[in-house]
């Protein structure tokens, strides 16, 4: 079975005409795991017991005539900070070596509702907190195009699954660009929807103001079509919004000429690679070619971005992971004699390094003396990143940058020194700040095989304007500049 | 700023963290870093900008209400079921209060 160029439509045809079976598709998936993943590590842990039922479901479904549901058959790969009853959820780290989801994320539903097989759970920096997958407690993932390297983080397992075919599409969370730059980094689609689009019940929380799920897969029209399904209101989740869900594939294929590109300024500086801006012109002549306008836009708060992200991002992952006590679920410290003892000896043998790193910040930031010149100033300063952005959105339909400056980097390259790692986010982690939705497409490869991500700004709730154009760049040959 | 060993000792307590002596060196210096890189913001003018606290992305409807209803919720042994020391229904943790 060709799974390199197997997309949702595909399966469905498959499936529909009898020339193959979701247990069929399922079993190619899971053999390609048992091939590929002992180089690459991008799961964490596979059910293919539990993939095999589900799949046989859907053939039943389809034996007795019924209609299949909209992603029947599809198989997937859901990043280990989304909970699913019964199966372990790790997040990447040592204090829920053994924890056991006992619901379902209400993104899970939908998509086992909507007949997704789901593969396993894939690999992850600890909690979210990473740019390369190394911070995973358990092993680091290898980009497959080049095992040296990293696939991007923190979603680094769902981005590589998708990228080497153990997966036809994958669930990632986003916080500051954690689906965008892996996607980039694979040489495969990643779309950030806009902050309340989708569901968090169920996704463990990293930084609530800024946390959000998205869909990773080869191509646009798979991405569009998962999110159609995950998107919307959820009364488990007041933070989701209650805006109507658009039909994405409607305006996929309609003409993106007169569409208003603005390029930062900032964004086109000093910083990236010379092969990235290559490249990146390259995907610029594409969107010239389909009719597009290009318009230099001013974000001069950017710069602040990366501070005032790791400012409010810590101070919330601080709040957050404070329930990791050892008392309800998770790792205990044994042989404490107080509770006290409990809680910090848990906590120290339980989390690693950046984890450790991050919650020492965040608490820094929000204690008494520090809270008004860090915390504070922080918020503000999101305020002015947002104003910026609000007011080239006044001009421009979208905005473009590449999605990293540089392609994968070699592992341990960065490992040692944070700050370098945080600086590789620059690009991304507005959208987060903003709540606005992104996407990393694919836009060529360097002369090593490295491929090279672009991504797409919207505004607010605009997913459908930005997946059009994704899908004109696309179908463009925008993907093999 | 640059922060020393005990300022780190002081917010590992906040946050209830033990660390080690060896991590303590480390993050001191790596700390000291990330808080400089941080000060940049000092150079914006955020005199006249309010504090944003929450991107509030539901189109005007607020955040969303619900009736106060009760609901069926997980049972206690589900509840229980990852906790690592559990008895009579309950979880156990060591001592609260330290003997005199």
């Amino acid at each position: 079975m060709d799974l390199q160029h197997l997309s949702i439509l595909e399966v469905r045809k498959l499936i529909e005409s009898g020339d193959s079976s979701a247990t069929e598709i399922c079993q190619a998936y899971l053999e390609g795991i048992q091939r590929r993943d002992p180089a690459i590590r991008a799961y964490l842990h596979t059910c293919p017991d539990r993939a095999l039922q589900q799949a046989s479901r859907i053939d039943q479904l389809k034996r007795t005539g019924g209609p299949l549901p909209p992603l029947a058959g599809v198989p997937m790969a859901i990043k280990d900070n989304i909970l699913i009853r019964g199966l372990r959820c790790t997040c990447g780290s040592k204090i829920l070596e053994n924890f056991t989801a006992m619901y379902d994320a209400t993104v899970i539903e939908r998509l086992e509702a909507a007949g997704v097989v789901v593969l396993g759970k894939a690999n992850q920096d600890e909690f979210a907190m990473g740019s390369s997958t190394e911070n995973s407690a358990f092993f680091p993932t290898h980009n497959p195009h080049a095992l040296d390297r990293v696939p991007g983080g923190s979603s680094g397992g769902s981005a590589a699954a998708v990228a080497s075919q153990m997966a036809l599409a994958a669930l990632g969370s986003d916080t500051g660009g954690s689906i965008r730059q892996p996607a980039g980094l694979c040489g495969v689609v990643g779309l950030k929807p806009t902050y309340s689009r989708v569901s968090r019940y169920g996704l463990v929380a990293y930084g609530s103001s800024l946390d959000q799920i998205g869909p990773l897969a080869q191509t646009v029209g798979d991405v569009a079509a998962i999110l159609k399904v995950i998107a919307g209101r959820d009364p488990r989740d007041s933070t989701c919004s209650s805006v109507e869900v658009p039909d994405y594939q409607e305006t996929i294929n309609a003409s993106v000429k007169g569409f208003r590109i603005g390029l930062p300024k900032q964004y086109f500086g000093g910083g990236i690679d010379q092969v990235v801006r290559e490249k990146i012109q390259k995907g610029l002549q594409v969107l010239a070619g389909l009719g597009c306008e290009f318009e230099e836009v001013d974000l001069p708060s950017t710069e602040y971005a990366i501070a005032c992200y790791y400012i409010l991002a810590t101070a919330e992952a601080s709040s957050n992971l404070a329930r990791y006590d050892g008392v309800r679920y998770g790792l205990r410290a044994e042989g404490a004699k107080t509770l006290s003892a409990m809680y910090r000896q848990t906590r120290d043998a339980g989390f690693g390094a950046e984890v450790k790193r991050r919650i020492i910040l965040g608490t820094f930031v929000l204690s008494s003396g520090y809270y008004d010149a860090y915390y504070l100033k922080g918020q503000k300063v999101r305020t002015r990143i947002k104003q910026d952005f609000e007011k080239a959105f006044e001009r421009v339909d979208i905005i473009l940058s590449p999605t990293s400056p540089s392609p994968a980097f070699r592992l341990g390259e960065k490992s040692n020194d944070p700050l370098a790692m945080y600086l590789s986010d620059i690009f991304t982690i507005t959208a987060n700040l903003v709540g606005i939705p992104g996407i990393s497409l694919p836009c060529g490869k360097t002369s090593q095989g490295l491929p090279v991500g672009l991504q797409f700004l919207g505004k607010h709730f605009d997913e459908k304007r930005m997946l059009n154009l994704s899908h004109a760049f696309e179908q463009a040959g925008g993907f093999a500049v | 700023m640059k922060i020393g060993p005990a300022e780190v000792d002081y917010v590992a307590k906040l946050a209830n963290l033990a660390i080690t002596e060896e991590e303590k060196q480390i993050f001191v210096g790596q700390l000291s870093q990330i808080l400089e890189y941080v000060e940049q913001l000092d150079a914006l003018d955020t005199s006249t900008v309010e504090p944003t606290t929450q991107i509030v992305t539901s189109a005007g409807s607020g955040t969303p209400m619900r009736t106060d209803e009760p609901r069926t919720t997980f049972s206690q042994e589900d509840s229980l079921s990852n906790g690592p020391e559990t008895g009579a229904g309950h979880f156990k943790v060591p001592q609260v209060i330290a003997e005199r």
